[in-house]
C-alpha cells in the first residue's frame, strides 16, 4: 500500500507528533507576506472531492501552492462519475496522469482505503463517510496545543452528531493516543454504546452538562442532517438539550477553550454569542489547517 | 459402468455405518456396502486414508441463471459444486425473472438436466417476484419440480402474508425458508452492527432484525403447523430460540453457512467486499453460538448460501457491493478445519450436517448409501494440504473471503448417480 494518509487510527504517536511540530514550523508564514516555499517544487496534487466542501478542499490547494506545488481540484459533479465510470476506474485515469497524490473526499466510508488497495498513488484521505478526517483531528490538536500546550490530561467534551461524524472518530484516536480524557455527548439515538470501546479514555453521556462539566477543550460538531437515513432525534428539541450556550461555559474550566470543525449552524448546535465568545477558536482552527496540512503534503510527497 | 470405492472409511449416519469398506454403485444406485467387493467390470476408485459418505447436498445456493448469468450459470455452478464434494443443490429463486411459476421451474429443470454436473433441485418463490405481497402459483411450481418455497434475500415482512404461506406450504408439505432480517431494523446496513460497524463508520445490521423476524416466524409456524426452516442463522438469540421451538416439537429447522461458523467482524480487513453477506459476519459471540448449536443439533444443515457476483459489482466502494460470497469449493475443508479439527463435533456429525441434516429438511430421497438408493458419493480426505485458488474457481464469479486459504482436508471424489464427476 502506498504511502499516503487514511486515517488517524493507524498513526502512533510519534508520526502525529511529527507531523504537529512540522505544522509549528509553518505557522509563521501564514501571516508572512511572502506565502511561498519551493519545498515540493514541480510536484503535482490532484483534489478529487466527490462530496461538497468549501474550506477542507480550499485549504489543501492553498496548502500545496503555499508549498510550491501545483494542484488541481476535481469535483464530483463535472467528473465522469456522473457518466458512469466506476470509482476504481475514475481513479486509475487520474492515477495514469502521474500526480504526486490524491487527496480525496467520498461520502462511503473506506473508499480511500478501498481504492489504496488497487492505487500506486498515495492518497490522502480528506473526509470518507462517517469514518476518518485526519486533517481535520491534526489541526484540531495543533490549535489545542497552541492554547494549552500539552494533549494529556485534558478532558475534552465532542458534543453533538457522534454516530454520523467522522471528525469525532479522528479526534478520538488521536486525543486518546495522547491521554486525553474524551467525553463523547449526544442524543442516545447518536451516540451508538459502543463508541465507548473505540479507544482507551473514552466516556459517553448524553447529558451536555455532564460533559461540558471541567472540560479543557469543548468541541461542538454539526449536526448532519445529510447523513440522517432516518429521524434519529425530534430536531425541535435539539438546541434546547444539546446546543451550546453561554451559560454552559461556567461549568467548564475557566481557560476551556470551544472548536467547531465548521461550517457552522448558528441556533442550531450552538448559540451565536458562543461562536463568537471570546475563547472560541474555531478560525484559528481554519488558519491551522493550511499549516497542517503542509506538514502532511510534505510527508506524504516530500 | 459400475463403480467401486475402495477401502475407505465409510461414515454413513442414515444407517449408522462407520467402517472401513468398498461402496459398489451399479446402474446409478447404490448396489451395496460392504468389505471386498467384487466387481470385475467396475471402474475403481482407491479411497484409502479417506472418509467416504453419502452424497453431500447443499440446501442453499444461487446458481443465477436465469437472468445473471455473467455471474454464475446452471453448468458453471454445478461444477463448482462438484469440485466441492457436493452432489446435490437447492438453488434459491431470485434470479431474472423471479423462479415463482412452474414455467421457470421447469426451465431450471430442463436446463439442469442437459447442463448441470450434479443434482439440481429449484426452491420456488414464496410471493411473486418475491415482493411480500402476493403469494406465487405454489402447486405448480411443486408439480415442476420444485422442493421448497423461499423469498431468500428478501424476507416476507407482512406477517399475514407469511402466515397464508406456511398454511399453504404445509398443505402442499413444502418446507418454507426464511430469509430473516427484519428490514425496517437493518435498513441501509452495511455489517453487523457493534464495534466494529462504529469503528469503521459503516451502518449497522443489528443482531436483532434477525432475532425479530424468527421470534415472529416461530409464532406462526405454531399457528400453521408449517415446516418452517430458517435459512442463514447467524445470531445467539435465533438459535436459542430455534432450540426452543424443537423442545416444544415444532417442525422447525435452520442451516448455518461455513463463514458464519468460521469468521467474525473482528476479523474482517476493512472494507474489504469479500467479507460482505447477509446476514452479516457477527460477533465472537454469535459465532460461538452458532458452532454450539451444530454441535448439539439445533442447527441441522450446513449450507453455503454460495451467491457468485461479478468482479465489477465486488470492486466498488464498500456501501455500494452486492451482498454475497461464493461458498462451494471451500465449505468441506472449513467444516473440516473450523469445527472438526477444533474438536467441536466429530467426523460424523459433520457428515450428517451436510447429508441426512439437509435431507431431514428438504426430503429430496438423497443422502444415504442404503441398497437401492440413488448412487451420490462424496470422498474427501482429513489430511489433504491444498490453497484455495479463487482464480481457478469453477464458479463464473471470484468473491470469496477464502482465496489465498491453505487447508487441511477438503474434497477428493464426487461420484453423482454413479457417474464420477469430480476427483482432486
Amino acid at each position: 500500500m502506498p504511502a499516503g494518509l487514511l486515517g488517524i487510527e493507524e498513526l502512533d504517536r510519534a508520526e502525529i507528533a511529527a507531523i504537529l511540530a512540522r505544522a509549528k514550523d509553518f505557522q509563521p508564514m501564514q501571516s508572512q507576506s511572502l506565502k511561498k516555499l519551493d519545498a515540493l517544487r514541480g510536484k503535482m496534487i490532484v483534489n478529487l472531492f466527490f462530496e461538497a466542501s468549501t474550506r477542507t478542499r480550499t485549504s489543501f490547494e492553498i496548502a500545496a501552492k503555499r508549498l510550491g506545488a501545483d494542484a488541481v481540484s476535481i469535483t464530483a459533479s463535472g467528473s465522469s462519475v456522473s457518466k458512469g465510470e466506476s470509482l476504481v476506474d475514475t481513479l486509475n485515469t487520474l492515477g495514469a496522469m502521474r500526480p504526486d497524490a490524491i487527496v480525496m473526499r467520498h461520502a462511503a466510508s473506506g473508499a480511500p482505503h478501498f481504492l489504496a488497495r488497487h492505487l500506486p498513488t498515495p492518497i490522502i484521505n480528506a473526509g470518507d463517510g462517517t469514518h476518518e478526517h485526519p486533517t481535520q483531528a491534526l489541526l484540531d490538536a495543533r490549535t489545542i496545543l497552541d492554547r494549552c500546550g500539552h494533549l494529556d490530561g485534558l478532558k475534552v467534551a465532542i458534543i453533538g452528531d457522534i454516530a454520523h461524524s467522522r471528525v469525532a472518530r479522528s479526534n478520538v484516536h488521536l486525543l486518546s493516543k495522547f491521554g486525553a480524557e474524551i467525553v463523547l455527548c449526544g442524543p442516545a439515538s447518536l451516540l451508538p454504546v459502543e463508541l465507548a470501546q473505540l479507544a482507551p479514555g473514552v466516556r459517553l453521556t448524553t447529558d451536555i452538562r455532564d460533559a461540558i462539566q471541567d472540560a479543557d477543550v469543548i468541541m461542538m460538531l454539526r449536526v448532519q442532517l445529510e447523513r440522517q437515513h432516518e429521524a434519529n432525534f425530534p430536531a425541535s428539541e435539539y438546541f434546547r438539550f444539546y446546543g451550546l450556550q453561554l451559560e454552559h461555559m461556567d461549568l467548564a474550566k475557566p481557560e476551556a477553550i470551544v472548536m467547531h470543525p465548521g461550517p457552522i449552524n448558528r441556533g442550531r448546535e450552538l448559540s451565536s454569542e458562543v461562536a463568537d465568545f471570546q475563547r472560541s477558536v474555531i478560525l484559528n482552527q481554519v488558519e491551522n489547517g493550511i499549516a497542517v496540512r503542509m506538514a502532511v503534503l510534505e510527508k506524504v510527497i516530500g | 459402468m459400475p463403480i467401486v470405492i475402495r477401502n475407505g472409511r465409510v461414515i454413513d449416519p442414515s444407517s449408522n455405518t462407520d467402517r472401513v469398506a468398498d461402496v459398489l454403485i451399479v446402474d446409478g444406485r447404490v448396489a451395496g456396502v460392504a468389505p471386498n467387493l467384487s466387481s470385475p467390470k467396475a471402474e475403481v476408485f482407491d479411497a484409502t486414508g479417506m472418509i467416504v459418505a453419502p452424497g453431500f447436498i447443499d440446501m442453499h445456493v444461487h446458481l443465477r441463471e436465469p437472468g445473471f448469468e455473467h455471474a454464475e450459470t446452471i453448468e458453471s455452478g454445478s461444477r463448482a459444486a462438484a469440485a466441492g464434494g457436493f452432489t446435490s443443490i437447492c438453488c434459491m429463486p431470485n434470479t431474472k425473472p423471479v423462479n415463482d411459476s412452474a414455467l421457470v421451474t421447469s426451465y431450471i429443470v430442463e436446463r439442469a438436466r442437459s447442463k448441470a454436473l450434479v443434482n439440481v433441485f429449484p426452491i420456488g418463490a414464496i410471493t411473486k417476484g418475491s415482493a411480500g405481497e402476493e403469494l406465487s402459483a405454489i402447486g405448480g411450481m411443486k408439480a415442476a419440480g420444485a422442493v421448497a418455497i423461499s423469498d431468500d434475500g428478501l424476507p416476507v415482512m407482512n406477517a399475514r402474508v407469511m402466515r397464508r404461506a406456511m398454511e399453504f406450504a404445509r398443505s402442499y408439505d413444502l418446507p418454507i425458508i426464511q430469509h430473516c432480517e427484519d428490514l425496517n431494523l437493518s435498513a441501509g446496513g452495511d455489517m453487523h452492527e457493534g464495534v466494529q460497524s462504529v469503528r469503521w463508520g459503516l451502518r449497522g445490521i443489528p443482531a436483532a432484525s434477525e432475532d425479530v423476524m424468527v421470534a415472529r416466524d416461530l409464532v406462526l409456524a405454531q399457528l400453521t403447523g408449517a415446516r418452517y426452516h430458517v435459512a442463514h442463522i447467524s445470531t445467539r438469540n435465533a438459535v436459542a430460540m430455534v432450540d426452543y421451538a424443537r423442545q416444544h416439537g415444532l417442525p422447525v429447522t435452520c442451516e448455518a453457512t461455513p463463514h458464519h461458523f468460521s469468521l467474525t467482524d473482528a476479523g474482517m480487513p476493512a472494507y474489504d467486499s469479500n467479507y460482505r453477506m447477509k446476514p452479516p459476519l457477527r460477533s465472537c459471540g454469535h459465532r460461538d453460538a452458532i458452532v454450539e448449536g451444530l454441535a448439539a443439533g439445533t442447527i441441522s444443515a450446513i449450507a453455503t448460501d454460495h451467491a457468485p457476483h461479478p468482479g465489477s459489482e465486488k470492486m466498488q466502494e464498500f456501501e455500494r457491493c452486492p451482498f454475497g460470497i461464493i461458498g462451494l469449493e471451500t465449505a468441506i475443508a472449513l467444516a473440516l478445519e473450523e469445527l472438526v479439527a477444533a474438536g467441536k463435533i466429530t467426523l460424523s456429525r459433520l457428515v450428517e450436517l451436510f447429508t441426512t441434516g439437509p435431507e431431514g429438511v428438504m426430503r429430496l430421497g438423497r443422502g444415504t448409501l442404503a441398497p437401492g438408493a440413488p448412487g451420490d458419493v462424496t470422498v474427501f480426505s482429513t489430511d489433504v494440504e491444498w490453497t484455495y485458488d479463487v482464480n481457478q474457481s469453477a464458479s463464473r464469479s471470484r468473491n470469496s473471503p477464502f482465496h489465498g486459504r491453505t487447508f487441511h482436508g477438503g474434497p477428493m471424489a464426487t461420484v453423482v448417480d454413479g457417474e464420477m464427476k469430480w476427483r482432486r
